[in-house]
């Protein structure tokens, strides 16, 4: 019987719950006695949930908790003797004899593993038996004992709001305490990082070349740690070059949308606009890598301007275009909530349209395109792909867009590919940058929805 | 053109007695949104001296009439008027009327104070700026001063003319909007029931600053409030389904209508 199988039948259960639960209460809901406190649905549903979540979660941290049992108990089963001493190659007979078990391999490299496998079997088959029969136990415990609660007076409809709660909560804790996770570890790693390289070098330092000696005589064998070059470079794509290709041309674009275009032409152009967003990144970096930078270079021979294949410029360009649906839809979101009578008066003044729009409209949506394009640059400066494709590895500090620079995201991907020890500050170096990264995006973040939701609440 | 002294239409009520020349006249207006006609046949003379009333039930089109006076309709897309609107003897719906020219001569003062997110003064000075009325800072000061002043706001906001209009009562921000209309000096007020969002005490205010400005400048006021219309108008308009029916003297409309359809809908029986 397969966990499929058995999810169906606690389902079923349930439906049989909801069902009689349903017939309980219809019964004492005739007019006549006293009308009870809930209506007959909320009985239903109260019995039928207590018969299905508490034998969910069950099967849930079961499949969790039962393989290390099984392990366990297979290992108790053998004499010790017969298992290889070392710990690592005890692992992979037993990965090996469970694959087998499970049909995922046919012919295993240790030949060992032929003979667990019907005994890893038939533990895995108790162990899922055991699991299910409890299961099932739970599901009907918990709904009997529901189904004996109810009467007139029981609160079946506030219980099964606070079920309902629960769960909701139960999901939304899901993402939030996954990312507490993701942070916890980079920080985790960060410390360790610091206790290697001080954070005033890493911080303050104007030489980043990560690579350390693999033998001790090779030369540099130290490394160097200073972030600045990785910093400038992100902030000279992501903030400058990108946001001065960005910030214009988002803003015309919802000034047009908003107060020019005609309704047909706004309601094509408005969810196409929105698809740029969509367009996965990496196209934005073939585009980047393939088009814009060799453009530029040719460009930049043309007119003698000393330049790298990989250019800040074109990276920051390409990185610019992707960003201007960000920028133009929050620009359009603020200036469409800028009331219609604050145009009226302006118009009613025999204001021009554009003398109405520089001077009413993008004051008063100011505050929200402002927060869009903070939005815009932190979703700037943690973009990848680009970066990668086109930017460049150099990690020069210079204002010269025809130059190669590189990122952090860049740095983050280089340190990270290949075969690493997960122990050398050049891994760890990862985790610092994008502890950095996390915390300015961070910052960015919630400063931009400060700056928003202040300026919606002036309308509203 | 129609001839301004032979109204066209029957129903268009001429002029009660002998008046001097209309600062504006209105002829076979029509105004459709779309393929609805929101304004039929309408024919109206407003005079410099006077404060006109345009009263009626919701959605008769007294909104829509008023923004024919100074071209708003033209901000609405669907919007299309027709008919013979003129400002002194000049077609204002013509080729070669600027709107801008034009809508600085005729405000316009809105039902929701609407100020703008700017200082008290640089909402009163918006008007000025666009139209290039103030050589230096000192002018500029002159015309915020008098226009505040005019508006009976001065004294509550002299000391504070650099915090925000929104920051303003309703009241206050009312007069504001009516000092940024007055800041251009234009020749006819619109205003589309400019109590309607107000306290007593600020329709009371608004209603003696109307007395004031009244004969400097020709005012057409939309209203709901049957009293308010008696206490500051000279002339009132009865509109009923995108027509008027009846126009005149106010007093004559109160005290004596001709129409049983203004009579019901002055008594309160109607709308
Ligand atoms: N922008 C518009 N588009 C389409 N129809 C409109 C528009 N504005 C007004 N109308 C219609 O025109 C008619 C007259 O509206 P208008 O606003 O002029 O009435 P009103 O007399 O001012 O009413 P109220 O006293 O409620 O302000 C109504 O039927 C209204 O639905
Ligand atoms: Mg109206």
């Amino acid at each position: 019987m397969s966990g499929f199988t058995i999810i169906l039948l606690i389902l079923g259960l349930g439906l049989i719950a909801w069902l009689s639960a349903r017939a309980k209460a219809m019964a004492f809901a005739t007019p006549g006695i006293a009308r009870p406190h809930s209506r007959p649905n909320y009985h239903a549903w109260y019995v039928a949930l207590a018969a299905i979540v508490p034998a969910l979660l069950f099967l849930t941290v079961w499949s969790i908790v039962s393989t290390s049992l099984i392990d366990q108990s297979m290992l108790a089963g053998i004499d010790p003797a017969n298992l290889p001493a070392d710990p690592a190659a005890r692992g992979n007979l037993l990965a090996e004899a469970r694959a087998l078990a499970n049909g995922e391999i046919a012919n295993p490299f240790n030949a060992q593993a032929r003979d667990l496998a019907p005994a890893y079997e038939s533990a895995r088959g108790f162990y899922a038996w055991t699991g299910f029969g409890i299961a099932l136990l739970i599901a009907f415990a918990a709904g009997g004992w529901a189904y004996t609660r109810l009467s007139p007076s029981f609160r079946a409809r506030t219980r099964v709001e606070r079920i309902v709660m629960g769960l909701l909560l139960a999901a939304s804790l899901v993402a939030i305490l996954t990312t507490l996770g993701i942070v916890a570890s980079v920080l985790f790693e960060s410390i360790r990082f610091f206790s290697m390289v001080s954070p005033v070098e890493f911080l303050t330092g104007l030489n980043w070349s990560p690579q350390i000696a693999i033998r001790a005589d090779q030369a540099g064998s130290s490394g160097a740690f200073g972030a600045v070059p990785l910093f400038w470079g992100t902030i000279f794509i992501g903030a400058i070059i990108a946001m001065i290709v960005a910030i214009p041309l988002g803003l015309m674009s919802a000034i047009y949308l908003t107060q020019y275009a005609r309704p047909g032409f706004r309601k094509w152009v408005k969810p196409i606009l929105e698809i740029l967003a969509g367009v996965p990144t990496v196209v934005y970096g073939y585009f980047a890598a393939l088009t814009v930078a060799p453009a530029i270079r040719d460009f930049a021979m043309m007119t003698g301007i000393p330049s790298s294949t990989e250019s800040a410029l074109a990276a920051g360009l390409v990185m610019g275009i992707m960003i201007i649906p960000f920028v133009s839809s929050m620009a359009d979101d603020s200036l469409s909530a800028v009331p219609q009578a604050m145009r009226d008066g302006s118009l009613a003044m025999g204001a021009t349209r554009s003398e109405t729009i520089k001077k009413v409209l993008v004051p008063a949506a100011l505050p929200g395109v402002i927060g869009g394009v903070m939005l815009a640059v932190s979703r700037a400066i943690g973009e990848t792909m680009i970066v990668v494709m086109a930017a460049g590895l150099a990690a020069n500090l210079t204002a010269n867009p025809f130059e190669s620079v590189t990122t952090v995201t860049t740095q983050i991907v280089q340190l990270l590919t290949g075969d690493q020890e997960f122990d050398s500050p050049k891994t760890l170096a990862a985790f610092a940058l994008g502890l950095v990264l996390f915390l300015v995006t961070l910052a960015l973040n919630i400063i931009a929805l400060r700056v928003v939701k202040k300026y919606r609440e002036a309308y509203d | 053109m129609t001839d301004l002294m032979t109204p066209p239409e029957a129903e268009a009520a001429p002029a009660p007695a002998a008046a001097p020349a209309p600062k504006m006249t209105a002829r076979g207006v029509n105004v459709f949104y779309g393929n609805k006609q929101a304004i039929d046949n309408v024919s109206i003379d407003v005079f410099r001296e006077d404060v006109t009333a345009f009263i009626g039930p919701s959605g008769c089109g007294k909104s829509t009439f008023l923004r024919t006076l100074n071209r708003m309709n033209d901000t609405v897309a669907t919007a299309r008027v027709e008919g013979d609107i003129r400002l002194d003897g000049e077609d204002i719906y013509d080729r070669s009327m600027d709107v801008v020219q034009l809508r600085a001569r005729v405000g316009m003062v809105f039902q929701k104070p609407n100020p703008f997110p700017k200082s008290i003064f640089e909402n009163v000075a918006y008007g000025p700026r666009i139209h290039g009325l103030a050589e230096n800072k000192a002018e500029m000061d002159t015309i915020v001063e008098r226009s505040l002043k005019r508006a009976g706001l001065w004294d509550e906001v002299k000391d504070r003319l650099t915090d925000s209009g929104t920051a303003l009562s309703g009241g206050q921000q009312q007069r504001l909007c009516i000092a940024r209309a007055i800041a251009v000096d234009p020749e006819v007020i619109l205003m589309d029931e400019p109590c309607s969002a107000l306290d007593p005490i600020a329709t009371a205010k608004i209603e003696e600053l109307i007395h004031e400005l009244r004969g400097r400048y020709a005012i057409v006021i939309v209203t709901h409030n049957m009293q308010q219309a008696a206490r500051v108008s000279q002339r009132t308009a009865f509109f009923h389904l995108g027509s008027i029916v009846e126009y005149g003297d106010t007093s004559g409309i109160f005290t004596n209508p001709r129409e049983t359809r203004t009579k019901d809908y002055i008594t309160g029986r109607y709308g």
